[in-house]
């Protein structure tokens, strides 16, 4: 199975208020608020890190989970942002955004 | 009222809200008369000039300027474009002037007027909100809320001391690290423009009515989602959609937000001091 690499998408804006991350989508305007777990693997989606490292170092490694319960659920979750336009998802590793276009700060 | 410019056959007419006065250059006797009329206690001198002007000609009235019955906003080759069955306009934000065609209507221009003080808000981190807001002690509250939450209720049963700023539209300007919630004319069922006065921002209020009344904390992804369900927004840009999400993050990480439930008589106001 080759290597999967999420990136934040450019045609966002993302925000940590309040302890938790939301994001709105700049195409349509769509909010979403994320959790805990979720916001872990937003922030560590660089396009660089592959996915199955994410999880393992990331949410297992902070999140009391079992790997393969983690590595469902996250899946699940990468595919409904890339359904949303917010994730980018490939095979490949994904360059990186250009600056101060990924995340309002 | 304010005197105005007239040379030439033209007349100036300057109306600031929030502080930004706005010139509308016209030829018109008659649209000179229904801006002091409509915008009485923000009408300026045009001495004062800001940065931002308008040339306006007045269509028949029996005329329509477009086929395109719902307002558009759209940006093309670095200018503004704003349409409607009423109006047409364009305005370049680089040097601040633009065009207006439009029929001899408040509702056109008042349209107008509020797009473009949101395009100039937004890279400042202010906004326009479908709210009403008032003045007491010093301090300013708004009352957010969609239609029938009771924006125009809360405004008619504000007791005299209170400074009502608007019962409709709320316009927020940030200065440094504090927001400001300035008058407006953009009245709602109340039909009363509101005082061209300003002051800080004490507390933003999501309105509902109930059996007494009450204050509530609300969670900060509830009020983001509610506060950018009631900025006003008009145009389907990427670069915007961003400036008023930090705008709206901004705003509710140093101005506290609650949900302020109330029975419609002037007993809440003992809650809002």
């Amino acid at each position: 199975m080759p290597d999967t690499y999420i990136a934040r998408s450019t045609a966002i804006a993302a925000r940590m208020l309040g302890g938790e991350m939301m994001i709105m989508s700049a195409v349509d305007s769509t909010f979403f608020t994320l959790n805990e777990v979720a916001t872990v693997i937003w922030q560590a989606a660089d396009g660089r890190t592959p996915l199955a490292e994410i999880v393992e170092q990331r949410v297992c490694g902070e999140f009391e989970v079992e790997p393969e319960v983690a590595r469902r659920d996250v899946e699940q979750f990468v595919s409904e942002l890339s359904r949303q336009g917010i994730l980018l998802v490939s095979d490949q590793p994904i360059a990186e955004a250009k600056p101060g276009t990924a995340e309002a700060q | 009222m304010m005197p105005v410019q007239q040379s030439q056959g033209t007349h100036d007419v300057a109306v600031e809200i929030g502080g930004m006065p706005i010139v509308l250059r016209t030829q018109d006797a008659d649209f000179r008369t229904l801006l002091e009329d409509r915008y009485v206690g923000f009408v300026r001198p045009s001495t004062c000039a800001g940065s931002f002007s308008f040339d306006v000609d007045v269509m028949k009235p029996e005329r329509y300027v477009s086929e395109q019955e719902e307002l558009k906003v759209w940006l093309e080759d670095g200018i503004w474009r704003l349409e409607r069955g009423d109006f047409r306009a364009q305005w370049d934000p680089r040097i601040g002037r633009g065009r207006i065609l439009q029929a001899l209507s408040p509702y056109a221009i008042d349209s107008v007027l509020r797009v473009v003080h949101t395009l100039i808000q937004a890279p400042q981190g202010g906004f326009l909100l479908h709210g009403a807001s008032a003045i007491r002690n010093g301090r300013a509250f708004l009352f957010s809320g969609v239609s029938g939450a009771g924006k125009t209720t809360i405004s008619r049963l504000a007791p005299p001391d209170v400074i009502l700023l608007t019962d409709e539209i709320s316009y927020i300007r940030r200065e440094g690290e504090c927001y400001r919630a300035c008058g407006t004319p953009f009245a709602g069922e109340l039909a009363r423009v509101g005082e061209n006065a300003t002051a800080p921002i004490e507390r933003l209020f999501f309105l509902a009515k109930g059996p007494n009344n009450r204050i509530d904390p609300i969670e900060t992804s509830d009020a983001l989602r509610m506060l950018l369900r009631n900025i006003l927004f008009f145009a389907d840009d990427s670069v915007l959609v961003k400036m008023v999400f930090s705008s709206a993050c901004e705003f509710l990480a140093r101005v506290p937000a609650f949900r302020l439930t109330f029975y419609p008589d002037v007993r809440v106001w003992d809650l809002i001091q």
